[in-house]
């Protein structure tokens, strides 16, 4: 069939943002040949748009802070379904991978005695986020990005060529990983420029490829949060896991409607922001739930002391994390005490002086400015709910980030489950790209290095096949006509009803009848989704490229869909109204979702059985040690009787 | 494989600039719709305007000096034809030989300095070389090598004209205390012509030292401001006067022709300077 | 301030030739350039290639020149413009075009890699760097470039030059070799790189002519020309044309 182009590599790493570029430095330094291949341009990651800061335990700012205290805010934060091993991990390498940072060029905010300076965040106990101004997802990205540039550099030197041991393939999309019996053996992809398809042979692939935002209507994130990686696991024959538990920041802009979604920083409210509803009341007061009861402030003049004495006073609730904020905001408005654009206000302007405002939060001044014609300094800000992150993933080895089944697949980053249990803490996230994506590189260039003799083959089959299942859209019309099945689909439409879908029965707030409406309304989707069809020519044509991703959007759907109708509880990012309370026989459950059909077709099955197929896993009990560094009481919260006792 | 990094084109195309095959097809040499000529058009003009009167100014040779006041065009005055000044800044360095006007001697300083400064450049270049006209807008020129040839190579050597630029602001300082006189020499008075000599060099040294030459030296050149607080303090102030450069150069053009204009009313006897005490 | 219908002209074709077209597409409160490319691309032209990611201003993709200036489409505000004027949108004209309005930004990733990068200093490991915030506060603010390359393309040395591509890194890579410069614990002296000399002799700092387009297009307010440009010019002279340093250093005073 199609002439396809043919490198070898040893190892591919799918996704340019922090976690995949991280990967790819480790990989290359430990002397893998190593391609990474983004959507967007290089440098252009959604990396870019994460604002706070970086979570370590420097104890730069206050020296009580350590990784143990690190460790215990994530397991809060995830409410106690965090891959506990993870999160250990994480909490212990977190500094050394932001000095690390530095050493490549970085330049943070400094404290008043040359070291990096930490802010405080929702969720953290003591100021933790290594942070520049309230752009720290673009120094990151550029340190990383300039790493590679130097080692191509080094390369250029020894070698006479910037690619010969580190390339990235930019403004390529990947459609399958492909596999030689069990394990990987490439990957299938075309380049978005010419529309020419491309095999990369390697043993080892690392998905880093974020999260799966584009599916909900009211998003902060790009559009390349199709939801790829998952996908690309899935049909490799990988399980995802927890995938119910899906982030939504509290603030997000509401006004005007075409940036509904951006997203506001949580430094604001670090910072001394404060939420109010439309009656001037700072309503977070009310929705201090019982786990945090001790931690956080209960009068208005405690909350802003702590501010200048944070050891004597106990900290606002506006800092609550973000499962919290965003159920109160929406708690809020529900009854009727919402902003004139469906938000309630975000007020800095009364907090602080302007030069203050300017100085510490200059991207939200200028966004607020640019985009809503609104003076930060001056008035409050609108805001609301958005869906920001999927804390459910590829199920990983939390000390390999290997994926389960697949020899040879690896992720890090949004796309793994499991770090962030039921809800991630904000600055945990830029912390986890550097943890796991070292991790992840280093694995896959090991065991790369381990098969080296015997590489795995490409299957021609395979290959055609993955073509063929790229070139369908353009076909659509003519299939349309001979099968019956209805007139050809615009891409963009059934990719804004799926949106819409999403967004209203699968959100924030969540009852049974709705996600099995969504479920039957995806099923339809999926079926429309195959007569998609696209005009033009394979070059550059972004109708084409929304028709293929549609495919992963309404994989991932699913998956969040089934999971949240499977887990009646509420928990972080899953809250259901008919199971409003946190259950702690649900605690140590996993979800796992595979592909109902596990040869890896997609036949357009039957929409009540779906694509997806779900299990129920039981976690392995949290290490001793680590639950040692929590008091009784706070357990007793969080873990079943059974599982205290043992 | 497309990577973006393939290396650019290096042949010069018969059609360049945005007309070259490669880029986008479209006629026109730029699509803005705004008033894009205004400003340079205004600049080419107030420049203009300045040259013509300087050279009218520096070649008259006459009318720069009325007791107390000297013309700024003409200070220092450096050949033995100049008028005498009493305590003024008349030293006769260049002898009989000079025989033109003295102000040629001395003008060739500030305007070395404003010819080479980094605003100043700008301006001209827009204005006068349309290289560029504005922003977005096609050039004229087919070739351009910037400044990195000679004669525009030279445009380097501003720092030595911010060197003397210094000196001369001294002089007008100098120029402006003796202005504090009366026309029989007595200290401690003041007229209409003081204070325009103190607008004048106020805002001369103030565009002077808002130089980025000046910033360069004072503290921009240190890589580590934390040892070196006062340069650090001192390169902030600079820093804040660099950010105002171009109106200051406007103003202080205009004040130090305004100047000699005065000094040029009362010498020429067209009025009297009014005296306060 | 309900709705109303804009009357656009966008320019469609590829390397071998094209032209602009127009279109009438609804716009809506508070819209921006790129809602409308993308109203236009789900309801008109759904093959119309366009760049964005972020839709914010935080990522630069979105380029483009919108009435012959070169802007970021997300954060050009429909308001700004009469609703009676037709709005032109354009690719970069600086760069070879692709497809409608995506251009190949190659050069700007071949200039990247021509700047030698950061040397971090000998005996210093991970978690002992010690910098204050006035020594980083100058490089800060060229860090926060998002390379957009809107500079890159108004830049009228490259822009209406093809041939000095070579030559000229172009105004985002001179600060780059300029944020370099002023970084506190750049190594790059002792391994005997001159950042001052190599930005005139290797990336073309002689071409800048100081007229200031860069800083005028920059979407970060970044004062490309003061704070980076120029002060790599006065570097220079430092270095190339200064009788005073270089007798100072002759002298024997140490350098700063």
């Amino acid at each position: 069939m199609s002439v396809v182009d043919r490198q070898e590599w040893d190892v591919v790493v799918v996704g340019a943002g922090g976690a995949g570029l991280r990967a790819a430095i480790e990989a290359r330094e430990r002397g893998a040949r190593t391609a990474v291949i983004c959507k967007s341009l290089f440098g252009k990651a959604h990396t870019v748009m994460a604002e706070g800061g970086i979570a370590a335990a420097m104890g730069n700012v206050n020296a009580g802070d350590n990784w143990q205290v690190h460790f215990r805010d994530t397991m809060r934060g995830g409410k106690f379904l965090n891959q506990w091993r993870m999160a250990e991990l994480h909490a212990q390498e977190a500094p050394q991978r932001v000095w690390e940072l530095e050493t490549w060029g970085a330049l943070f905010d400094r404290t008043k005695d040359g070291r990096i300076s930490q802010r405080n965040f929702g969720g953290h106990e003591y100021p933790r986020l290594a942070h520049v101004g309230d752009r720290t997802g673009l120094e990151l990205i550029r340190t990383l990005q300039q790493k590679i540039v130097s080692l191509q550099q080094e390369d250029h030197r020894e070698t006479g060529d910037y690619e010969s041991r580190l390339k990235v393939f930019q403004e390529c999309t990947v459609t399958r990983v492909l596999k030689d019996g069990a394990r990987v053996s490439g990957v299938f992809g075309y380049e978005r420029e010419s529309g020419r398809f491309f095999v990369l042979q390697a043993p080892a692939v690392v998905i880093a490829t974020g999260g799966i935002g584009k599916s909900f209507k009211v998003t902060s994130n790009s559009w390349e949060y199709t939801g790829d990686g998952h996908a690309l696991a899935l049909l490799a024959g990988a399980p995802l896991l927890n995938m119910e538990f899906v982030q939504f920041h509290p603030t997000g802009m509401v006004w005007p409607p075409s940036v509904k979604g951006i997203l506001v920083t949580e430094s604001v409210r670090g910072d001394g922001g404060v939420l109010r509803n439309s009656d001037g009341k700072r309503f977070m007061f009310d929705y201090v739930p019982d786990v945090f009861k001790e931690k956080y402030a209960e009068t208005e003049e405690e909350a802003d002391r702590w501010y200048d004495d944070p050891d004597h006073n106990r900290r606002p609730p506006e800092l609550l994390p973000r499962d919290e904020v965003a159920r109160a905001i929406n708690a809020e408005v529900k009854e009727g005490r919402g902003s004139p654009h469906g938000g309630v206000f975000l007020d800095v302007s009364t907090r602080m002086p302007a030069e203050v405002v300017q100085r510490r939060l200059p991207s939200m001044y200028h966004q607020f400015k640019e985009l809503a014609d609104v003076d930060i300094t001056a008035e409050p800000m609108e805001v609301g709910p958005t869906c920001h992150y999927v804390m459910g993933g590829i199920a990983v080895d939390s000390d390999t980030a290997a994926a389960r089944e697949v020899p040879g697949l690896y992720a890090a980053g949004e796309v793994a489950g499991g770090m962030h249990g039921s809800n991630r803490l904000g600055g945990n996230s830029l912390s986890d790209l550097l943890v796991f994506g070292r991790r992840a590189g280093w694995h896959a260039a090991e065991y790369a290095s381990e098969r080296a003799g015997q590489r795995p083959r490409v299957d021609d089959l395979q290959v055609d096949s993955a073509a063929a299942e790229a070139l369908r859209p353009f076909s659509a019309e003519a299939e349309a006509g001979e099968s019956a099945g209805g007139p050809p689909e615009n891409p963009y439409t059934l990719h804004q009803e799926l949106q819409q879908t999403m967004n209203d029965l699968v959100g924030i707030i969540r009852r049974e009848p709705e996600m099995k409406q969504a479920l039957e309304k995806l099923a339809e989707l999926r079926v429309r989704a195959r007569r998609a069809g696209v005009e033009g020519h394979r070059q550059f044509n972004p109708g084409w490229h929304l028709a293929l991703d549609l495919r992963n959007m309404l994989l991932v759907s699913e998956c969040v869909a089934r999971a949240a109708l499977e887990r009646t509880e509420s928990r972080g990012g899953h809250t259901r109204e008919d199971h409003p309370t946190m259950d702690s026989k649900w605690r140590p459950v996993n979800l796992l979702c595979t592909l109902a059909d596990p040869t890896g077709g997609l036949a357009a099955t039957d929409p009540a059985r779906g694509q997806i197929a779900l299990e129920r896993q039981t976690t392995e009990p949290i290490r001793p040690d680590l639950l040692a560094l929590f008091e009784k009481e706070e357990l007793v919260k969080y873990l079943s009787e059974e599982e205290l006792s043992e | 494989m497309a990577t973006g990094t393939e290396p650019p084109a290096t042949e010069p195309h018969p059609r360049g600039g945005v007309h070259t095959p490669t880029r986008a097809a479209i006629a026109a040499p730029h699509l803005r719709t705004d008033r894009w000529w205004l400003a340079p058009a205004a600049t080419a003009a107030g420049l203009l305007a300045f040259v013509v009167y300087s050279t009218w100014r520096a070649f008259a040779n006459a009318d720069y000096y009325a007791a107390p006041y000297v013309s700024p065009f003409y200070s220092p005055c450096l050949a033995e034809n100049c008028e005498p000044m009493r305590g003024g800044p008349n030293w006769e360095i260049f002898g009989p030989w000079w025989g033109i006007s003295p102000a040629i001697i001395i003008l060739i300083f500030p305007l070395g300095f404003r010819l080479t400064c980094y605003y100043y450049r700008k301006a001209y270049y827009r204005g006068f070389w349309a290289s560029p006209p504005a922003c977005a807008v096609a050039e004229p020129h087919r070739k351009y090598t910037g400044e990195t040839r000679f004669p525009l190579v030279l445009q380097n050597i501003h720092r030595y004209f911010f060197y003397a630029a210094l000196l001369v602001a001294g002089v007008l300082t100098y120029d402006t205390a003796l202005a504090f006189r009366d026309e029989t020499y007595d200290w401690g008075h003041m007229g209409l012509g003081t204070l325009v000599f103190l607008a004048n060099i106020v805002l001369i040294w103030a565009y002077t030292l808002s130089c980025h030459s000046c910033r360069h030296i004072v503290g921009g050149k240190l890589r580590h401001f934390s040892r070196h607080p006062v340069r650090y303090r001192m390169w902030q102030l600079v820093g804040k006067l660099n950010a105002r450069h171009m109106l200051l150069a406007w103003t202080s053009l205009a004040s130090v022709a305004l100047a000699d204009f005065y000094v040029y009313l009362v010498a020429s006897g067209v009025f009297d300077d009014p005296r306060f005490f | 301030m309900s709705g109303y219908v804009a009357r656009l002209k966008v320019w469609r074709g590829d390397a071998e030739g094209g032209g602009l077209e127009d279109f009438r597409v609804e716009v809506n409160d508070g819209e921006v350039v790129l809602d409308i490319i993308h109203r236009l691309q789900a309801t008109q032209a759904p093959d119309l290639a366009v760049r964005w990611n972020c839709k914010a201003g935080k990522c630069g993709s979105c380029s483009a020149e919108i009435n012959g200036r070169p802007r970021l489409m997300c954060m050009t505000r429909m308001s700004v413009f009469d609703r009676e004027e037709t709005i032109t949108v354009t690719p970069l004209r600086a760069f070879p075009v692709i497809r409608d309005l995506v251009t190949d930004v190659g050069f700007n990733y071949t200039k990247a890699r021509e700047v030698p990068a950061f040397v971090p200093p000998a005996g210093l490991g991970p978690g002992e760097y010690r910098m204050m915030q006035e020594d980083v506060d100058r490089s800060q603010e060229f860090r926060k470039c998002i390379e957009c390359f809107l500079c890159q393309d108004t830049c009228h040395v490259v822009r209406d030059h093809e041939e000095n591509k070579q030559a000229f890194a172009g105004p985002r890579f001179l600060m780059r070799v300029a944020e370099l410069d002023m970084h506190p614990l750049d190594a790059a002296p002792e391994t005997g790189l001159d950042r001052g000399r190599t930005a005139q002799d290797e990336h073309g700092l002689g071409y800048c002519n100081i007229t200031k387009c860069c800083t005028e297009v920059c979407p970060e307010g970044i004062k490309i020309t003061d704070n980076a440009l120029i002060p790599l010019k006065e570097r220079a002279v430092d270095r190339k044309y200064d009788p005073l340093v270089w007798l100072g250093s002759k002298i024997g005073r140490r350098r700063p």
